[in-house]
């Protein structure tokens, strides 16, 4: 009951909630939770939200995502921009009259260095993100507000690659003198100058004032602190910060907007996460496919999910592709895949008797999962019971994050199966499905199997530019990732944020990567 | 001539000899209480199977945090987990891992302390600045470093290495206090009579010295099952103990329990009782042994 009148107070708040009707107060510094710290200041070699939140603002990036619209994209340095009907070049104009902190010009010749550095890292830089850019052939600068970008070939997502929030445009002359300045230096040209990290406690940024957008940003300054758990459930309940922008539990936002009451805005959102299993194919028994295929039916998802989203951060049941996306797979064909029937005695009965061909009626395995609560406990938790219900004996887990993603990444891992997760900045293939690939091409598959009929179609849907061929490509990628089951999705995420409604301006996304420049943020106080 | 009249016979009664464990239970009526809690403990961790009313992995998403009713006494889980049976089954863990890390802290303890002590001289010295090394750190901060370092290894469903996590810390205790009693055994005359014989110094401590530090011994051993139980639960509520879906009373104090508080209280109250009540057991059943072994013993 008391929960009910806590979700009926947060739609209220929510709806109560205008993003837009006021106008923008100038003013106050920002205070929010980032419950983890960044382990040094280069965006191009980090992958963190931890990095993301309190770094992001101090940069821009060439495009951006708008976030009220996602996933419409918009220009952030870029003024406008230009593709070639082939898909072959892409022309951008900036912005004039753009200073980096330090008072330098941005020209297109930033702009240049820092994708080269993205491409092809020199000088001991470290880039985690050159495959997205492989099919560029030359970057060039006709003049110093137009950047031109030649590609080999078309790559559907070469677009959205460029509203990427990793991809911090850097100083050419600071990257000249040295290529690793960005590891240890905060320099950008958004809308926050950097004032102090003090490890272990905050991260601070203040307005600066050759913001090349007139009028932004709204905030003197924001105030990212370092902290987890219940305390930083605490400081969100006892108003101490305003927000945290990663997610919180179902029972974290009952318990704040309880404390928050009518100050408490509640944003949800599915999640561009999902975890998934990856079975060891290189171990026996989960070298053979009716064995993985057999685990794969037995996961009532449906019903899971129902039952989770209650829990746990979870709550929407898809394939390699978020549901809703406009790529992703329909429901009603969902449910036609093995492991997605809503009939799950069924699909238990064919896992049983697929087991039994097998000769593995008594499989006993280990599950490795990460010492991480939330989603993962549940979800492990979850996956013990549904093959604990055709019969198996499974050890759940759970180790430091260190641990375990040694446990996966080593060469000749060890482990049988793994709950992995797959999170990302926006909704796009290319960047899904390389979790699915081959090994030999994917730096994130850890199943270590090589399938050279999926790395034909991801290379085929990635070059399709035709929607509904590209559609009719993934279909087909989607069937034999599920049929082969040597990584298989099991529940998406859903993200659920609970602000102080003092915060305005800030949207909501599928992804906790985006919109965290805090340009257009303020505080109505 | 008088006749002399034959003495009567004289019979002596015999003292009242009563089974030690009645005189135990007569004299030391708290220690009595606690070994009662102690055998239920026991039974329950037994006979589990048949005495929980539910299989405590058996999740029911229908019934997630049910209130404590008839169905379910003690009410559910956020995963629908019944909470009386996973305190019934969580007793196998507490028990298991409080009662091998108590043997085998205060086994090696135990013997550490008899040959220090037998040994004398360098050994002791260098054995005993060692224990004074260990005794310098808390024993939960110890137990942390170990469990911290040994990672997991379940055999036979008991975790190994937490059970040396567990285990090791207690030792310099255990030597320290055996130690003392050892070093009073070494001086009595029959010692030095095994020595002039010849015998073995595995003969002499073994038959000779380690009968006579039993009783301390014994009262560690159990006194340390109550700290092993809380040790377990705390390496368990700090995540490097048992993992879920085990049934362990720490496990359930931690995570979900700490984020459904305040919608379902009963998650932590019980498991919190049932290690209170635990503790609270051992040390009373422990405090009254030593009181009845050896009054003089002040752990």
């Amino acid at each position: 009951m008391k929960a009910t009148y806590l979700l009926a107070a947060a739609a209220f708040a929510l709806a109560a909630y205008p993003a837009h009707a006021q106008t923008p107060k100038r003013g106050g510094e920002l205070k929010f939770a980032v419950s983890a710290e960044p382990p040094n200041y280069d965006c191009h070699a980090n992958t963190s939200f931890a990095f993301v939140h309190p770094v992001r603002p101090h940069y821009n990036t060439l495009l951006k995502f708008d976030a009220p619209n996602y996933p419409k994209i918009v220009g952030d340095l870029a003024a406008s921009w230009s593709v070639s009907s082939d898909g072959l070049s892409y022309t951008f104009k900036l912005h004039d009259g753009v200073k980096f902190h330090d008072g330098s010009s941005f020209s297109s010749a930033d702009v240049k260095a820092t994708y080269d550095r993205i491409r092809d890292p020199q000088g001991g830089a470290r880039s985690v993100r050159k495959a997205a850019y492989a099919d560029i052939a030359s970057i060039e600068t006709p003049d110093r507000l137009t950047v031109v970008v030649k590609l080999k070939k078309a790559n559907a997502s070469m677009l959205a690659n460029f509203a990427s929030p990793w991809d911090c445009i850097y100083s050419a002359a600071k990257l000249k003198d040295d290529p690793k300045f960005p590891e240890r230096n905060i320099l950008g040209t958004g809308p926050f100058t950097f004032v102090q990290h003090a490890a272990g406690s905050h991260w601070i940024g203040k307005r600066y004032d050759g913001y090349f957008v007139k009028g932004q940003p709204y905030l003197d300054g924001y105030r990212a602190i370092f902290i987890r758990g219940a305390p930083m459930v605490n400081a969100l309940s006892a108003g101490e910060v305003m927000v945290e922008f990663r997610g919180q539990s179902p029972a974290d936002r009952d318990r704040i907007v309880g404390t928050l009451k009518d100050q408490a805005a509640v944003m949800e959102s599915p999640w561009q996460c999902s975890l998934v299993v990856s079975f060891n194919t290189k171990k026996k028994p989960f070298d053979d496919q009716r064995i993985r295929k057999a685990l794969s039916l037995a996961i009532d998802r449906w019903a899971g999910a129902e039952a989770l989203q209650k829990i746990a951060l979870v709550r929407h049941v898809g394939g390699v592709l978020r549901p809703g996306d406009a790529l992703a797979i329909s429901p009603q064909e969902l449910e036609k895949l093995p492991g997605f029937s809503r009939n799950i005695n069924a699909s238990r009965a064919e896992a049983r008797k697929l087991l039994k061909e097998a000769g593995a009626e008594n499989l006993a395995f280990k599950l490795t999962n990460r010492n991480v609560a939330m989603p993962y406990t549940p979800v492990g938790v979850f996956l013990v019971d549904q093959w604990r219900q055709i019969g198996l004996n499974v050890q759940h887990e759970q180790l430091d994050t260190k641990l375990y993603l040694a446990a996966q990444q080593r060469d000749n891992p060890t482990y049988d199966a793994a709950l992995d997760f797959n999170c990302d900045f926006m909704d796009e293939p290319n960047l899904q499905l390389i979790k699915y690939i081959s090994a030999d091409r994917s730096p994130i598959n850890y199943a270590g199997y090589t399938d050279r009929k999926l790395d034909e179609l991801y290379d085929r849907q990635s070059g399709e530019l035709d929607r509904g061929k590209r559609i009719a490509v993934l279909r087909e990628f989607e069937r034999h990732v599920l049929e082969q089951a040597y990584i298989i999705p099991t529940i998406w995420w859903h993200r659920i944020i609970v602000a102080n409604k003092k915060l305005r301006d800030w949207e909501i996304t599928p992804s906790h990567y985006l919109n965290q420049d805090l340009a257009d943020v303020w505080l109505d106080q | 001539m008088s006749a002399v009249s034959a003495a009567p016979d004289i019979v002596y009664a015999a003292p009242r000899q009563r089974h030690p464990v009645i005189a135990f239970l007569r004299h030391q009526p708290l220690g009595a209480a606690g070994l009662v809690v102690i055998v239920l403990m026991i039974l329950a961790a037994v006979l589990a199977k048949w005495v929980a009313p539910y299989d405590p992995l058996t999740v029911d998403y229908g019934g997630i945090l049910a209130r404590p009713s008839w169905q379910h006494w003690l009410g559910t889980d956020n995963f629908g987990r019944d909470v009386l049976s996973r305190i019934i089954y969580g007793a196998q863990t507490a028990l298991s891992v409080g009662f091998l890390a108590s043997i085998l802290g205060s086994t090696l303890g135990a013997l550490i302390g008899v040959a220090s002590a037998y040994f004398g001289g360098r050994i002791d010295m260098l054995v005993q600045r060692l224990m004074d090394v260990l005794l310098s750190f808390p024993i939960i901060v110890l137990a942390l470093a170990v469990a911290a370092i040994l990672g997991k290894n379940v055999v036979l469903g008991v975790d190994v290495n937490l059970v040396l996590a567990i285990g090791l810390p207690m030792v310099p205790k255990v030597a320290r206090v055996v130690r003392a009693s050892a070093l009073a055994v070494r001086e009595m005359p029959y010692i030095d009579a095994a020595r002039t014989a010849g015998f073995s110094h595995a003969r002499i401590i073994f038959r000779h010295i380690v009968p006579n530090v039993t009783a301390p011994y014994l009262i560690m051993l159990t006194a340390f099952v109550g700290q092993a139980i809380l040790l377990e639960a705390s390496l368990s509520f700090l995540g490097l103990g048992a993992t879920e879906p085990t049934p362990a009373w720490g496990l359930m104090l931690s995570g979900s329990a700490i984020d459904f508080y305040q919608q379902a209280p009963w998650m932590i109250v019980f498991p919190g009782l049932a290690i209170s009540l635990a503790v609270f057991a051992f040390n009373l059943f422990g405090d009254s042994l030593r009181d009845w072994l050896d009054p003089k013993l002040k752990i």
